[in-house]
């Protein structure tokens, strides 16, 4: 980003933009007494126009990108909570669909939300829904592609992660939760009660959200992390015995989450 | 260095190097594209229109949003709109956003590309509206600077959009129109006339809407757009109306696009 300048000229004022800006995101703070309406008309509607065009326009940018958070809480709710994050934290890009990365935190600490302690971990899975979404087009690599590289060089080999695979974990079933709330289907009842570790991927055009079976979310964030799959299958295996070695190899391959396998001298 | 020794060069002699058909824009009328649309699009054979889409949508590195315009790019001329520049701003502009904007240009060829004359940025804060800026002679020296920027950066001529005000600066020093022209003058860049834009200032600022298309460089349009309003009061209690793209376009903002037609004839128009 550019350096904030909030002077203009020579003058030592601050800018248009500067006097503009410092009450857009402050209900409470005066009309700035740069502006006027047209023949000595007041400008505090005129300017009230600008200040809602930027909280409304943020709150729908944040409902865009977290629908299912927005079902499960209801609208009114959610754009309370919405209001008060966008003037805490307005954006710092332009790009709407890069907002809210911090609003799942946000979630966590808002008093009202306490009595729904897996809502943030729904809008955990929305932000990494879209990022997958926007995330860069590359083939993943086919479910067949270990079965050529030696046995004896399997445990040392590495695995490239696909642009668009993203874990999320979680001490809620949040992504039946999510499921369920994504969508146009009616929201049925999730009866679902143990904790659900989420993997996205986007081998083509559609994000696929997949429940990790057990180990598996500690398994792939090593592997995504660099690791090679004798040191991610051992860290699963040391925090999950029951963690089954084929059955999430078969699986992360199918979803697509990675691109390469870097063995032997490709390594 | 301007882009006035730049002439647009027609799209017949862009094809040769490019990778997409150089569909012509000439007298067509533009849609916004909406991806939910896309299949009915694509099924569509008559191909007379041309489809107009927000820049900043397809600045991710991938996905459905580059499938779909790659698709339309190829059976239609695209117009290119950037909302989010801040050319209207004191600050200088952001030389990342600026080079995603080249190389979203450089991918899809556009038949057109445009943006505000307004700011959104101020500091790092990104406000996603249109806000407004004083008339002055230190004002122009800036906005001009910033579209040749743009312009020596894209390689290629920007139009410029006129915005929709709700209130002004007193210490503006010249009209809108005037700083428009002379907009043009220094930089070469053409506009974009968004009647609706016209007729939402001219309530707001109680001046005729005819006296601003009088003043306004109508040579220089290249595109057009058209939407619809909404009405709400000023402190006063009168007429103000909202720039909210949510209605139709309402019989005064036609008979406006009617009269500049009429006089200039057809140029590419979207409704909004």
């Amino acid at each position: 980003m550019p350096p904030v300048e909030g002077r203009e000229g020579d003058s030592g004022e601050p800018s248009y933009a500067a006097v503009f800006a410092g009450a857009l995101l402050d209900p409470d703070l005066a009309t700035p007494a740069a502006v006027a309406g047209p023949k000595s008309k007041a400008a505090g509607k005129r300017y009230n126009i600008y200040r809602n065009n930027v909280t409304v326009s943020l709150i729908n940018a944040l409902a865009a990108v977290f629908p299912a958070t927005q079902r499960i809480t209801g609208l009114d709710f959610f754009r309370a909570m919405a209001r008060f994050y966008v003037r805490a934290t307005p954006p710092t890009s332009p790009l709407l669909f890069e907002y809210g990365r911090d609003f799942p935190n946000f979630i966590e600490q808002y008093e009202y939300a306490q009595s729904v302690p897996w809502l943030a971990d729904v809008a955990r899975i929305e932000r990494a829904w879209l990022d997958a979404y926007h995330a860069a087009d590359l083939q993943p690599l086919m479910p067949h592609a270990l079965a050529s590289i030696p046995p004896e060089q399997l445990a040392d080999t590495v695995l490239k992660p696909h642009p668009a695979a993203r874990i999320v974990r979680s001490r809620f079933p949040a992504v039946a939760i999510f499921t369920t709330n994504r969508g146009d289907s009616s929201a049925s009842r999730v009866e679902v009660v143990e904790a659900e570790d989420a993997l996205l991927t986007r081998p083509a055009l559609e994000v696929e959200v997949r429940r990790l079976p057990p180990g598996g979310a500690i398994f792939l964030t090593c592997l995504i992390a660099g690791e090679s799959l004798g040191a991610a299958a051992s860290a699963a295996f040391s925090d999950t015995p029951s963690f089954d070695l084929a059955a999430n190899i078969s699986g992360m391959l199918e979803a697509g989450a990675f691109t390469t396998a870097l063995y032997g001298e490709s390594r | 260095m301007t882009m006035k020794g730049l002439a647009m060069r027609s799209p017949a002699q862009r094809s040769a190097a490019f990778r997409f058909p150089a569909h012509s824009i000439a007298g067509r009328a533009g849609t916004s594209l909406k991806h939910e649309h896309l299949q009915a699009i694509l099924a569509d054979e008559k191909r007379d229109r041309f489809f107009e889409v927000h820049a900043e949508n397809y600045m991710g590195a991938g996905g459905p949003p580059h499938a779909a315009l790659n698709r339309i790019r190829h059976d239609y001329p695209v117009s290119l709109h950037g909302v989010c520049m801040s050319i209207g701003g004191p600050q200088p502009l952001d030389e990342t956003h600026l080079g995603r904007f080249k190389a979203l240009v450089d991918r899809y060829e556009p038949a057109l590309v445009s943006e505000h004359l307004a700011w959104s940025t101020h500091g790092t804060t990104y406000f996603n509206d249109l806000l407004p800026l004083p008339y002055t002679a230190e004002t122009l020296a800036r906005v001009a600077d910033h579209i040749d920027q743009v312009q020596e950066t894209l390689g290629r001529q920007l139009l410029l959009e006129n915005p929709s005000t709700y209130l002004f600066f007193p210490a503006s020093t010249m009209s809108e129109t005037l700083f428009i022209a002379e907009l043009v003058r220094r930089t070469g860049c053409g506009l974009l006339l968004d009647i609706n834009n016209v007729f939402v200032s001219a309530t707001n600022h109680s001046f005729a809407a005819l006296t601003y298309l009088a003043d306004f460089p109508l040579e220089h349009v290249g595109e057009i757009h058209l939407a619809g309003h909404i009405e709400q009061a000023d402190d006063e209690g009168e007429l103000l109306l909202i720039d909210s793209h949510d209605r139709p376009v309402t019989d005064a903002v036609w008979k406006l696009f009617d009269t500049v037609i009429g006089q200039y004839g057809p140029i590419p128009t979207l409704v909004e």
